[in-house]
């Protein structure tokens, strides 16, 4: 695939974040190349769903950059990353559909409001993304009507509405059973393998973060401690990462209150 | 001592803090609702006309019911006084511009807050524990424009037409009163309303019926988009959003009144 720009598709330069008081992302630094998987690894509390947020611009970084297809996106102006996000999808962890709207109109609804198509040609698109995601046939339903695993790739397919090439999922199988959560991971590979799309995934599940991973990125604690491929995690020596792969409990138990404290050096 | 001046200090900052996110809000749904149109950018009219049905019309029996209430309180407590001067007849007068300066646009400010400031405060805090301001806004697609702005349409036009519903019926109920009980013909009734009320009664009535619409609108929408949590944080915004708003018609209507009096 070609593109008007050098360099990844996504990246993540130095990156600060706080929530309040408290420090959620510690110079983080991270590149996501076109068409590449990058699964973002850690526990809870580590700041992967935060820095899912700043690549799509939800929250504003206290120093530190992120650029999309070259572009910086703390610089430029609403408009203009609005036509960024025009081309990026995400996925929330709950799905984030609109319960006031039915599923169609819910994956109608960027094609509405961003492009200028007919209503019959937003209607064949929004039938092919549901198609694409294996629900078809349950337009008309309410998104509360529907199943938590539907629910999800009812919001993949409205992610999916504009064809973005960026993906960036929020926990994608939390609060599903294996095999659903399975499924929406054969989904993830589908895309990545038909469209050639850049995918982030943020995820606490093993399993599905080795099925799917390019790369994978293990945070703890707000800092990035290992990136590399699958193999490469697997070999790390950091006792973090073998800790996360081998399901080893915490030894500390001081984890709630250090969680908890106001981080040292807050520029203000 | 220290801790008196903390608790002065902390409760001040949390006032500018609001005071700070009210102006922005507002600041951006007036660009939205009156620069961005002009830009091409589209305004929601589908949205605010659902709006305007849901804040508006269905509103009008229980605002016509209230205030036809309070007409005739204020009928009762009127003859009261005036009847042991031999003025009843000035009943009339009292209940009309009473209604149409005062109570009518503050009535229904008040029961507009409980009914559609706490429904805004709602549905934007659910929307934002569900995450659903997030998927708007990561679709590129500008919260404030597709959210609040028909909301501050729907109340800019709705506010005055429910006024007047509002200023109508207390003037029928206080007619109810005098016709029944003070034996006022009906002519009486209408001609000395007529008599009593000047254009100016009306007209800053509705003009205090606007700045409600805003404060309603405003505070209702702040209160949802500052949810935090769950649940419990929506119930939070929709019962300050309530408690605010009011405080805020009522300061609103002092500062308002006065200066209507004192440019009279």
């Amino acid at each position: 695939m070609r593109h008007d720009f050098e360099g990844p598709m996504i990246r993540v330069v130095d990156l600060v974040s706080h929530y309040g008081e408290r420090l959620i992302l510690n110079h983080v630094s991270l590149d996501v190349g076109a068409g590449e998987t990058m699964v973002i690894l850690g526990g809870s509390g580590a700041g992967k769903s935060t820095l899912l947020r700043h690549i799509i611009r939800l929250e504003r970084p206290t120093s530190g950059h992120v650029y999309i297809r070259d572009q910086d996106a703390c610089c430029l102006s609403e408009e203009r990353f609005n036509l960024l996000r025009a081309k990026m999808g995400m996925l929330f962890q709950s799905a984030a559909l609109f319960n006031s709207m039915t599923v169609e109109e819910n994956v109608a609804l960027p094609l509405r409001e961003l492009t200028h198509l007919e209503d019959s040609t937003i209607r064949i698109m929004t039938r092919m993304k549901l198609e694409l995601v294996g629900l078809g046939g349950v337009e008309d339903y309410m998104p509360s009507e529907l199943s938590g695993g539907m629910k999800k790739r009812a919001g993949l397919a409205r992610a999916l509405a504009m064809d973005p090439d960026i993906l960036l999922f929020d926990e994608p199988s939390a609060g599903l059973d294996p095999i659903t959560a399975a499924g929406i991971d054969s989904l993830i590979l589908k895309l990545k393998h038909a469209f050639m799309m850049t995918i982030v995934v943020v995820t606490h599940e093993m399993a599905s973060a080795f099925v799917i991973a390019d790369r994978i990125t293990v945070m703890h604690h707000g800092e990035v401690i290992a990136i590399g491929t699958p193999d490469e995690i697997r070999a790390n020596p950091h006792p973090r990462v073998q800790q996360f792969l081998n399901r080893t409990p915490e030894i500390e138990t001081a984890e709630a209150p250090a969680y908890l404290r106001p981080p040292e050096g807050r520029p203000s | 001592m220290t801790g008196v001046l903390a608790f002065i200090g902390r409760n001040t900052l949390q006032l500018v803090r609001y005071l700070d996110g009210l102006y922005d809000l507002t600041e951006k749904s007036a660009y939205w609702t009156f620069v961005a149109p002009l830009k091409g950018r589209g305004l929601k009219w589908g949205g605010a006309v659902h709006q305007m049905v849901l804040a508006g019309v269905n509103s009008i029996p229980i605002v016509s019911l209230i205030s036809l209430f309070i007409g005739i309180i204020l009928a009762l407590q009127g003859a009261y006084q005036l009847q042991k001067f031999g003025a009843a007849y000035y009943v009339t007068a009292l209940v009309g511009v009473s209604m149409t300066r005062e109570l009518g646009p503050l009535i229904t400010a008040i029961v507009i807050a409980g009914r559609s400031g706490s429904a805004f405060a709602a549905e934007i805090g659910t929307m934002k524990v569900a995450e659903e301001i997030d998927a708007l806004e990561a679709m590129g697609l500008n919260s404030v424009k597709y959210l609040v702005v028909p909301k501050y349409l729907a109340m800019l036009v709705m506010m005055p037409c429910l006024t007047l519903i509002s200023d109508l019926a207390g003037i029928l109920g206080g007619g109810l009163f005098e016709i029944w009980q003070l034996d006022q013909s009906y002519f009486t009734f209408l001609f000395a309303t007529r008599d009593a009320l000047v254009m100016r009664d009306i007209w800053t009535g509705l003009i205090k019926s606007l700045i409600f619409a805003l404060i309603i609108t405003k505070v209702g929408c702040y209160e949802g988009f500052s949810v935090q949590g769950g649940a419990e944080g929506v119930g939070k915004a929709t019962t300050s959003s309530v408690v605010v708003s009011i405080f805020l018609i009522i300061f609103a209507d002092v500062v308002f009144t006065a200066l209507f009096y004192y440019t009279a």
